[in-house]
Formats: C-alpha cells, sequence, structure tokens
C-alpha cells in the first residue's frame, strides 16, 4: 500500500511512446500537479517559519523590533525558572490529556470495530462521534460552563443529592477543567486512527486465536494490542502536539490561572515583543518535534494509508 | 467472528460508548438550551424564563461586536479554503500515484504542516507580513495559514482514496480508446466525487472554526471564531450561548446538506444505472 510504488504503469509507458510532448508530458505533469500545494506550503509554513528562527536572534524596544543578532532572548527564556514551570505544566497537560484520551479512544474504537456487527451501525456510530469534530472548539469550551461553573449542573445535582454541602470550587477555571476541556476536545483524535488500524485486522487472526484457546481478553492483549500501535502513533502524535503548542483552552479553562508555553506565546505576542515570543516558538517547535520523532519510532505513516 | 449471543463486555463497552457520546454532545445540549434563558436569566440555571431574548440581543449591533460582519468573512474564507483545498490535494494526490524526484519531500512538509503548533503558523506568518510591509487580511494572510491545517487533511485523505482505487478502470477506458483527460474527466474524477465532497466538507468546517492560526494572520477585520473569543473575556450574559447555539446549528446543517448531497448523488447514480 505505499504510495509510490505504482511506478510502472501503463499510462507512463503507453504515452512515452506517442509524439515527443507525450514524452516530456509525463515527466513534468507530477511537478505541476503538486506545485499549487507544495508553494502554498512553502510559502505559508516553512517560510514562516524561517522568519521565526531569523526574528528569534532579533533585538527589541517597547517600540519596535530591529534586526540584529543577539542570543539574549534564548538566555533569557531558557535561564528564566518561569519558562521551566511552565514547560512542565504543559508536559503535564499533555501527559494526562494523552493517557485519557488513549484509554478512552482505545475503548471506543474497541467496541466500534469488534462489537458493533453491521457495517451500517458502526458507520452511523462513527458518525456520532465524529460530528463534534466539525463544530467550534471555542464553543465546545464555553459549553462546559453552565455545567462546571459555581452554581452550575454538577454543583447543584451533588448538592440536593447530599454529597457535599458546599460546591466544589475546582470544578472550573482549574487544571481539572483544563484536562477535561482537551479531553473533550482531542479524544476524537486518538478514536478515528485506533478505529482505522482495528479495521484493518484481518479477522481470521481473531479466529485464530479464539481456537488456539486465547481468551478474549489475551486476544486483545497479544493480538489487537501490537496490531494496533500504528494507530495509537498516529493519535499520540496528534493530541501531544495539539496540547503541546494549545493555548486557548488554557486561558479559557483555566481562567488565566494556568499556564502553557503557547500561552506564553500568546502573551509576548500581545505584548509586542516578537523577538522573545519567536525564540520561545522555535524551542517550541524543537519539542514538538522530538517527541513526534520518539513516536514515530512506533509507526512509519506512509503505510497507514 | 461473533458467536450469536452477546457477552456482558458487549453491554459494559456499549454502556461507555454510550457515556462517551454523553460526554461529547451534553455540554453543546445545556447551552443550546440556556441560549433560551428568559431575558433576566443568567449563565446557568435555572431558567428564568423561556425567550428569544438574547438571539435578537445578537442581531443589534452595539451589543455585540460585528457579528454579522465576521459571520460573512468567515463563510467567505471557508468557501475559498475549501476550494483550493479540494483542488490541491486532488491535484497533487495525482502527482503522488508516481514516483518523483522530491515526493518524499513534499510528503514529509505536508506532514510537518499537521505537527507545527498552530501558534507558530500563526505567529510565522504574522512576521512574515510584517517585515515585507504587507497588510494581513482575512483574504491572504489568513488564507494561507488555514490552508497550512486543510492542506495535509485533504492530502491524506485523497492518498487513502488512491491507493483504494482500482486502476483496472482506468486501464478499460484506456483500452477503449479514452484520452488521458477523457479518462480523468469521465472515470477518474466521478469515481472520487463523494470523497472529494468530504475533503470539502473537511476544508470549510476546518477553516469556519479556526482560531489559533487566525490569531495574527486575519488583519483588521475579525472572523466568528476571533469574535466569538473576543466574547467570551467581556460578555457575560446568555448572548455567549445564544451565538454558540447559532453557529452550532450551522454547523450541523453544513454537515447535514454533506450527506444529504452525498445521497442524493447516490439515488441519482442508482436511478442512471437502473435505466
Amino acid at each position: 500500500m505505499t504510495l509510490t510504488a505504482e511506478t510502472s504503469r501503463p499510462s507512463v509507458t503507453a504515452a512515452a511512446g506517442r509524439a515527443r510532448r507525450g514524452r516530456l508530458l509525463p515527466r513534468v505533469a507530477p511537478y505541476l500537479q503538486a506545485a499549487p500545494l507544495t508553494v502554498t506550503l512553502l510559502l505559508f509554513l516553512l517560510v514562516p517559519i524561517l522568519t521565526i528562527v531569523a526574528v528569534s536572534f532579533w533585538d527589541y524596544d517597547s517600540v519596535r523590533i530591529y534586526p540584529d543578532f543577539v542570543l539574549t532572548n534564548y538566555s533569557e527564556l531558557l535561564t528564566s525558572p518561569v519558562t521551566w514551570k511552565t514547560y512542565l505544566n504543559t508536559l503535564k497537560y499533555a501527559a494526562l490529556t494523552w493517557a485519557i484520551t488513549l484509554g478512552i479512544g482505545f475503548t471506543v474504537a474497541y467496541f466500534l470495530a469488534f462489537h458493533v456487527r453491521s457495517t451500517t451501525w458502526q458507520m452511523v456510530l462513527f458518525l456520532v462521534c465524529t460530528i463534534p469534530f466539525w463544530t467550534s472548539n471555542i464553543i465546545r469550551m464555553i459549553s462546559w460552563i453552565p455545567f462546571l461553573g459555581r452554581n452550575g449542573l454538577l454543583n447543584s445535582g451533588l448538592i440536593s443529592a447530599g454529597v457535599i454541602d458546599e460546591p466544589l470550587e475546582f470544578l472550573l477555571f482549574s487544571d481539572f477543567s483544563v484536562v477535561l476541556a482537551f479531553v473533550h476536545l482531542y479524544a476524537l483524535f486518538m478514536v478515528v486512527p485506533i478505529f482505522n488500524s482495528m479495521m484493518r485486522i484481518d479477522r481470521a487472526l481473531i479466529e485464530a486465536a479464539r481456537d488456539g484457546g486465547a481468551s478474549a481478553a489475551q486476544t486483545l492483549w497479544n493480538v489487537i494490542l501490537p496490531l494496533t500501535k500504528p494507530g495509537i502513533a498516529i493519535g499520540s502524535i496528534f493530541v501531544v502536539t495539539l496540547v503541546m503548542g494549545d493555548f486557548i483552552t488554557v486561558r479559557l479553562m483555566s481562567g488565566g490561572q494556568s499556564a502553557s508555553i503557547g500561552l506564553m506565546i500568546a502573551n509576548e505576542i500581545s505584548l509586542l515583543q516578537y523577538p522573545a515570543a519567536a525564540a520561545n516558538a522555535v524551542v517550541l517547535l524543537a519539542v514538538v518535534l522530538i517527541m513526534v520523532v520518539a513516536m514515530l519510532r512506533v509507526v512509519d505513516i506512509r503505510k497507514e494509508l | 467472528m461473533n458467536t450469536s449471543r452477546r457477552g456482558l463486555s458487549f453491554y459494559l463497552l456499549g454502556a461507555f460508548f454510550a457515556l462517551f457520546v454523553l460526554f461529547l454532545y451534553g455540554p453543546t445540549a445545556t447551552i443550546l438550551i440556556l441560549s433560551f434563558q428568559g431575558p433576566e436569566g443568567g449563565l446557568t440555571f435555572p431558567m428564568n424564563g423561556v425567550s428569544l431574548h438574547w438571539f435578537r440581543n445578537l442581531f443589534e449591533q452595539q451589543a455585540v461586536g460585528d457579528f454579522g460582519g465576521s459571520f460573512r468573512r468567515s463563510i467567505a474564507l471557508g468557501l475559498m479554503v475549501m476550494v483550493l483545498t479540494v483542488l490541491f490535494s486532488v491535484l497533487a494526490g495525482f502527482a503522488f500515484r508516481h514516483r518523483f524526484r522530491g515526493s518524499g519531500a513534499i510528503f514529509y512538509l505536508a506532514v510537518a504542516s499537521l505537527i507545527v503548533p498552530s501558534i507558530l503558523v500563526s505567529l510565522g506568518i504574522g512576521l512574515f507580513f510584517n517585515i515585507l510591509g504587507l497588510e494581513p487580511s482575512w483574504y491572504s494572510s489568513a488564507l494561507g495559514a488555514h490552508l497550512t491545517w486543510t492542506l495535509p487533511f485533504g492530502l491524506l485523505i485523497v492518498f487513502a482514496i488512491f491507493n483504494r482505487f482500482n486502476p483496472a478502470y482506468e486501464e478499460a477506458a484506456r483500452d477503449l480508446g479514452a484520452s488521458p483527460w477523457q479518462t480523468v474527466r469521465h472515470v477518474v474524477l466521478p469515481i472520487l466525487l463523494p470523497s472529494l465532497i468530504g475533503v470539502g466538507l473537511f476544508g470549510f468546517t476546518l477553516s469556519y472554526d479556526e482560531f489559533a492560526r487566525t490569531l495574527m494572520t486575519a488583519g483588521s477585520f475579525n472572523t466568528l471564531p476571533l469574535e466569538i473569543y473576543g466574547m467570551t473575556t467581556n460578555v457575560t450574559t446568555p448572548v455567549l450561548y445564544a451565538l454558540g447555539s447559532l453557529t452550532t446549528v450551522f454547523s450541523f446543517t453544513v454537515i447535514g446538506l454533506f450527506f444529504l448531497g452525498l445521497i442524493l448523488l447516490r439515488r441519482h447514480r442508482l436511478r442512471r444505472s437502473g435505466a
């Protein structure tokens, strides 16, 4: 299933036999076809990142930024205890969100792939899971307020049930609500790739395991889990990179009481300290890339499409 | 693979799944209800009467910012992103059917685009425009920023489609004397069409809801997510929920139209092949 395996397709050879135009076109065609996408990504991804790298060495004062080559942006960043604390906090969010979404994602995907028997129901239930992904993230965050707030549904429910006497304060604007919102927003990124991996598992393998006398739990652990690893890796990459770079969820759901690297960068941007923000962004990118490369060791993404 | 009787594990997993769905939809349902809060009502339950007060409030310019304008801009931007995403990713998909020099690099560029945190894209494009002395605006810099998010998704979907695509159809068309263009136009594209509509839906909805990538690239006019974000910091009435309900209903309508389109397309084709 590799993308480029189909090299000697008849189209190429047949066309090559025709006129001179036919010989040239197939060789140039892929470049023309890939050009719009490539140029867009070069212009709006690669060049901006190079700009960030360049600006991270620039100097600035309270009014403007100017070209220079100084390392102060990095040295101030890396020697500040705030940076380290913030990284620790961001990593904590990433780890918690990763573990919880993995648990939920695996269970949901397992149910859909192996316990729902009709394909129609599989598709319907899968779509039910994916539709929230297509609605606004900010609205989905806000929608927790009436539920978690001081006078929210959960507190009033617990009080009227006699479980607690006073409203729980930690529900909203806390680490709890931040992680809850992350799980709510990103669980889907785990469900989809894991479900995809599970649907490709040859059902004969599972029958063979059963015939060999494996219990359901043994089959799950020794057959399904190893074959689902690529999906887990892809889901993990999505969840971890999304959480590591986030600032809006942390700002909204912690009520400004917690920090993340993304939020730190966003604050520096709003103070127009662009070189400082750029240095911070370069370090963040390096950290995220290291994490992704580590996760990619488990999976070859090009085989997973 | 299953025996005919459902085991206990089915019901436990089913219950877990039901809870997950409740978790996904429950909060949205609460704000849908609360947006019909009476004029005196607050941000939480109990409901203080039922009214359309907050929806009316939404359309009074002074109450919230420029809701109508930002809504129109978001739709226009979403449509542009949708068209370009479908076009660019399908074209690139065709290129990737054969090995060519640099294909690996382009693939990794696209994957990198998914991994790079959105705030970097936002900051980078903002700085880039700043240095060039260009004014960022929603139809230039924000458009590019959104494409860095939608194009990789589009490309991956197109890859998946082409991997499942049976080349025998194309060969048959060629054997019957179709030119390459005719093969694409009358054989390949019709087969791809339902999936392309899917890519379009992805492009539109991802752009319509994108916030982080728009933050520094939208210029002086807000898109809807920026407008909503602004409201979260200074609006403390259910008008926020009214806006949330409205944009969620809009998203659901877009998704619904997409599935309706797919069903109609399939029915149309069934009827044609039956006739």
